[in-house]
């Protein structure tokens, strides 16, 4: 009883610590620790507002008095007197807007074959030591740069890609998507295509790769027990719970392309005439219409081409959109 | 007892013990039937090639295919039915894939190292081009200015992408605030910003208005908007493998969320981390259009990043492809395979941090 002071005298003894607050406010480190975390967080949004801002400031006179013209209309010129002053100009972006899906659109549709092949064997047909390798590999495609494909497209694939849609046009040439007015095969949109197909098909491939790897172990035992064969297995199970993944790598590697200016500016022969024929010479492609008029560009024309500009990264960002929803939606549904 | 009495097998045959089979395993016939079958696709689509006016590589090549396709599916089928037919024809078409996949890095591997081999000499890490010209002989000049621009500007962007792509990852993994979605997906829609739109961007929003000049900056501004993506996913991937154990035995030693966060969690992901920086550089160490855009492309070393034309290695391949000249093609060439052997390293070292163990 000695021992134990009364209640009273604990409360008067001087020295005693006070009893710790208990509470769930995090002290002035961890305030100041979040508050910069958050700001660091948000750098993405600040950056990609202030593209769109920028460039929306900068070309908003063209965007003006253009109007609906700069969409539709595919003539792109200025016309100067003898002292450099303009004296009409007239910026259209149609052209450029349907070489661009038209590129892009080639390169999805080569590469979404290869790469859901190469992805289902990388899931289902190696493992071990070769997976590694042939994973690394792909992955080491993807870490090219791009003015690597530019040159080896232009040095390599296309004396070789010439005659493959001189073939084309010879035997297939009945289908109104390989016919062309004029033959004249080189620099055409089916070779930006071919090269773009080449820069995305390692994304494409990854991406399905990493929706087949994640097929429910389950459901592939399940259709093994029930005695399916691989490939029974394959369309069953795999194709029906990855088919969103695919679709959503596929959207990115159609954003890829569609952003892509060395590689295609290296093949690519800019008309400024709407080209809908894949085989032809003559093609469009915003991003290296940017490259190719920026050097020769007066203050009015480069105006134009912040307007380009903010075309393609609206259109990207539409295709990064719907492609991160499709991705985001996959892989809850299948058999 | 009485099972060996109901044993109809005579006792000689008892003492075999039955051997463990593997049935799954490929057997040496099997594995000799495959290279018959490989063969005779092969022979069969030379011999169509020989007899058909379809010459070349081109029509040899798809003609394998088909033919190993079909030589297969008539395998499966007459060993084990349609169905069989059609799996062993779709494994087929599966490793044709992957081969067509493979196949443009192997030419582009191929054609860069024998293209760029004879352009390399010693002089090239050691002179810049401001005393050659483009169609002096290969052995005059060299690409030192490139070299040392490029990685000036590949600094100065990881210096500002590594503290915001960190901060945006840890901020996904760790403060998992409200807004950790969004961020999420916009910089997921960050990674797909074409490379011109941040030289653009850099254009009207710095260089226009305030500098007025190209230069070095500008050019690793535009790097770092393509860095940040790149360095805050894989960062946060990283981030996301450290056991929530370790957060937790910190936050129960008494530590606060930013000593948790700074002692405990980014020391743990340490080697991934580097990966993340590894990958960033790998990513615009070879970024052409914003440098085409932006930094004006001297030819003599130039170490100042705000003032004067700043060399780099894609600018000096671009002009020198552009030149045309058969010495200045022959410059781009072994201005690539320089490249190409830059993103071999860097990407063979992210390799090496990142197989290692988190710890």
């Amino acid at each position: 009883m000695r021992l134990m002071p009364a209640p009273q005298a604990l409360a008067d003894a001087p020295n005693l610590p006070k009893p710790r607050v208990i509470t769930t406010e995090p002290r002035l480190s961890d305030k100041v620790f979040r508050a910069v975390v958050t700001a660091g967080g948000l750098s993405s949004l600040v950056i990609l507002g202030l593209i769109a801002v920028f460039l929306a400031y900068q070309g908003f006179e063209i965007l003006v008095t253009e109007g609906l013209d700069f969409f539709t209309s595919s003539k792109w010129e200025v016309i100067t007197d003898e002292y450099g002053d303009v004296v009409s100009y007239e910026f259209g972006l149609a052209a450029m807007l349907v070489g661009t899906m038209l590129c892009a659109l080639v390169a999805v549709f080569v590469a979404i074959p290869v790469s859901v092949a190469s992805a289902l064997f990388l899931s289902f047909y190696v493992r071990g030591k070769l997976k590694a390798i042939l994973i690394g590999s792909v992955d080491l495609m993807a870490a090219f740069p791009s003015i690597l494909f530019g040159f080896w497209g232009f040095f390599v694939l296309m004396p070789r890609a010439e005659y493959w849609a001189m073939l084309i046009n010879k035997y297939l040439g009945w289908i109104p998507l390989f016919a062309v007015d004029e033959r004249v095969f080189t620099r055409s949109p089916f070779l930006a295509g071919l090269v773009l197909a080449v820069m995305i098909i390692p994304i494409t491939t990854s991406v399905a790769r990493e929706v087949f790897d994640q097929t429910p172990l389950d459901r592939v035992q399940a259709a093994y027990a029930l005695g399916a064969t691989k490939w029974a297995m394959i369309k069953a199970v795999a194709l029906p719970y990855g088919r969103g993944g695919v679709v959503g790598g596929a959207m990115l590697g159609l954003g890829r392309a569609m952003g892509e200016t060395v590689a295609v500016y290296t093949v690519l022969n800019i008309v400024y005439d709407i080209n809908w024929q894949i085989l032809f010479g003559a093609g469009g492609n915003i991003a290296s219409l940017i490259l190719l008029k920026f050097g020769e560009a007066r203050p009015l024309e480069v105006q134009a081409l912040m307007a380009a500009g903010l075309a393609l990264f609206l259109l990207t960002l539409l295709v990064n959109f719907i492609a991160d929803f499709i991705v985001k939606k996959s892989g809850k549904k299948g058999r | 007892m009485s099972i060996e009495t109901d044993n109809p097998l005579p006792s000689k045959e008892k003492k075999i013990t039955p051997q463990p089979q593997t049935p799954w395993k490929t057997s040496g016939t099997e594995r000799a039937s495959s290279l018959i079958f490989i063969l005779a696709a092969a022979a069969a689509s030379y011999m169509t090639v020989a007899l058909t006016p379809m010459k070349g590589i081109l029509p040899l090549t798809l003609l394998f295919f088909i033919f190993a396709a079909l030589f297969s599916f008539i395998r499966g089928n007459r060993s084990r039915g349609i169905v069989a037919g059609q799996d062993s024809a779709a494994g087929v078409v599966m490793a044709i894939g992957m081969f067509v996949a493979l196949l443009p890095i192997a030419s582009i591997l191929y054609t860069t190292v024998s293209k760029g081999l004879p352009g390399l000499h010693r002089g090239l890490l050691f002179n810049d081009m401001s005393a050659a010209t483009p169609t002096d002989p290969i052995t005059e000049g060299g690409l030192s200015h490139a070299i040392v621009g490029t990685f000036v500007m590949v600094m100065i962007s990881l210096a500002i992408a590594l503290p915001l792509g960190l901060l945006t990852a840890i901020y996904i993994t760790e403060i998992r605030g409200r807004f950790t979605r969004p961020i999420r997906f916009l910089v997921q829609a960050m990674s797909g910003v074409p490379s011109i739109v941040a030289g653009l961007f850099i254009l009207s929003a710095f260089v226009y208005p305030i500098t007025k000049t190209f230069s070095g900056l500008m050019g690793s501004l535009a790097l770092s908007i393509l860095m940040i993506p790149t360095i805050a996913r894989t960062a946060e991937e990283v981030l996301r493998l450290i056991p929530e154990d370790l957060r937790e035995a910190g936050l129960a030693l008494g530590g606060t969320q930013w000593r948790t966060v700074a002692m405990v969690v980014v020391p743990a992901a340490r080697s991934g981390l580097v990966t993340a920086v590894i990958l960033g550089i790998a990513r615009v160490a070879g970024e052409t259009a914003p440098i085409l855009l932006l930094t004006g492309g001297g030819d003599q070393i130039n170490i100042n990043p705000v003032e004067g034309a700043m060399g780099s290695l894609p600018f000096y391949i671009w002009k020198s492809f552009f030149f045309g000249s058969e010495e200045a093609v022959a410059r781009g060439w072994a201005g690539l395979l320089v490249l190409l052997t830059l993103v071999l390293i860097l990407f063979a070292t992210a390799r090496f941090f990142s197989t290692r163990k988190v710890r």
